[in-house]
């Protein structure tokens, strides 16, 4: 069913208790022409595209607890491609030019705003920084704009811009396409134009082994049984290297939990999403009003979906270091999502070193932006079986062959990116 | 919060600790493979459960030493001094 106004009014003259439901949940068959494990924005990005762009509609998507369950219900939202590294910087834009058209695309509202993001710098060796980053961004045809104090001070009224701020703000670089998605209605919308083109999404079914004969996937053991497949892809986000060892495979990848918080909801206040790398934080207001605010890992090791009241304190600390007049709110959730930290900082979509295995993973803090990109490319290379030009750079080989895509230049220490 | 064992200061805080990643990765030769090396470096077992991991206790007395704990929990299983394997092995 296609959703417009003329549905909208049809259903709500029936007082919206007849809406046909978005997807179908039907048991496993007992072979598929591709599997896909994991039912976050990135797996149903890829079945979706499987069957649209190639015509591989015989797909099934296998996703352990409920659709958009794990990181898609669990970001910040927030859609950019500031990036410097060529590989990323391509690659982030393309995703960012699919969520401007992903509601068109998908007939479904992800509330895409390009509200712009920006980031603060505070320091003359942060200008620097900033400005070459924007100019390379624009060299790559990106949006990027760099602002002055007394920009930022009009554009932004309740940030502190004053001299004696504790960090003072000296300017920020904005990149005014880039902004927020509604998380939830990604997987949805996904989900619905998959099962539309025949894929079978698959709820409650968790993975538990991973069938190979002769160095090829031959299908997976899950809990409603044997599923048969050759072309099997993963886009399990934290849990990457999990699923991974259930195929003999060691990856470049930590799982560390990263958490975020929300205030009570207020009036519109903030219209733009504002960063500082110095002070490790972010903040945006979503549309019910609430602000959205996150920092850094809690820096070490785990698959818990739960941090500790450490990390929190250090974005209330900033946040209120920047925006002195949200000092009153009350916060009202924090949660913990568990981040696939690479080596260096950069995600591995392509082949694995098994004959019909592939992955998209090893997101750090930057999978939501790239959903649309990643099941797209993530399709394309099990469809191919063959990377794009897209993700040929983004290997599990580039580890050993010297080729990492280290944005920060941090080195290979998983939780530094 | 994590409430981290020093071997040395008895139970602390965990904001007075620096983490060190995986403790079980050990250094290659100097000659050793390049696959010994990619293995050291990059490649990680990442459990989802125990796992042995170095933390610095740098606001502390500013020894390093191996937590186990639970990845899944963050329940915390034990600690010993860097040149130990196990509590109650002789150094």
């Amino acid at each position: 069913m296609r959703y417009s106004i003329f549905s909208l009014v049809r259903n709500a003259a029936t007082f919206h208790e007849n809406w046909p439901l978005a997807w179908r949940s039907p048991a496993p068959k007992r072979s598929y022409d591709a599997v896909v494990i994991g039912g976050g924005g990135h797996g149903l990005a890829t079945a979706y595209y499987l069957a649209k762009e190639h015509g591989i509609t015989n797909v099934a998507v296998l996703e352990k607890g409920w659709l958009g369950g794990g990181n898609t219900g669990r970001n910040t939202t927030i859609v950019r491609s500031n990036y410097h590294l060529d590989p990323n910087a391509h690659f982030y834009e393309f995703s960012l030019k699919l969520w401007e058209g992903l509601s068109q695309e998908l007939n479904f509202n992800v509330m895409y705003s390009a509200r712009g993001v920006l980031n603060l710098v505070h320091s003359p060796a942060d200008i620097d920084a900033a400005i070459r980053r924007g100019n390379a961004m624009r060299l790559n045809g990106i949006d990027a704009e760099f602002l002055t104090r007394d920009q930022i001070a009009a554009r932004i009224p309740n940030l502190d811009c004053s001299a004696d701020a504790r960090f003072p703000i000296l300017g920020g670089l904005l990149q005014p396409r880039g902004g927020t998605v509604r998380h939830d209605a990604v997987a949805w919308g996904y989900a619905r134009g998959a099962d539309a083109r025949g894929v079978d999404i698959i709820q409650r079914c968790e993975v538990t082994g991973i069938r190979i004969e002769r160095g090829a996937v031959v299908g997976v053991d899950t809990t409603q049984g044997f599923i048969a497949t050759t072309r099997l892809g993963l886009a399990v986000a934290g849990h990457s290297g999990h699923v991974a060892a259930m195929a003999g495979l060691r990856l470049p990848i930590e799982s560390h939990v990263l958490q975020a918080l929300v205030s009570e909801p207020v009036k519109p206040v903030l219209d733009t999403v504002v960063t500082s790398g110095a002070v490790h934080f972010y903040i945006s207001q979503s549309d019910k009003g609430e602000l959205v605010m996150g920092g850094d890992l809690d820096f070490y090791n785990s698959y818990a979906q739960r941090g500790n009241l450490p990390s929190i304190e250090h974005v209330v600390t900033a946040c209120l270091a920047l925006f002195p007049s949200f000092g009153r709110l009350k916060m009202l959730r924090t949660w913990g999502g568990i981040m696939d930290m690479t080596m260096d900082g950069s995600p591995i979509i392509g082949k694995l070193p098994i004959k019909g295995l592939t992955m998209t993973g090893g997101w750090c803090y930057g999978g939501f932006k790239a959903t649309p990109a990643s099941g797209w490319l993530h399709a394309y290379t099990i469809a191919r079986d063959s990377p794009h030009a897209l993700n040929e750079a983004f290997t599990l080989e580039r580890f050993a062959q010297g080729r990492t895509i280290d944005e920060k230049g941090a080195g290979p220490y998983a939780w530094a990116h | 919060m994590l409430l981290i064992p020093c071997p040395w200061c008895g139970s602390r805080n965990q904001v007075e600790f620096t983490y060190g990643g995986d403790a079980t990765v050990k250094r290659p030769a100097a000659d050793a493979s390049e696959a010994a090396w990619l293995d050291y470096v990059y490649l990680r077992d990442n459990p989802c459960g125990p796992h042995n991991e170095l933390w610095l206790h740098s606001a502390g007395c500013g020894c390093w030493f191996k937590l186990r704990r639970d990845t899944r929990t963050h329940d915390i299983l034990g600690s010993v001094p860097l040149d130990r394997e196990r509590s109650g092995d002789a150094p």
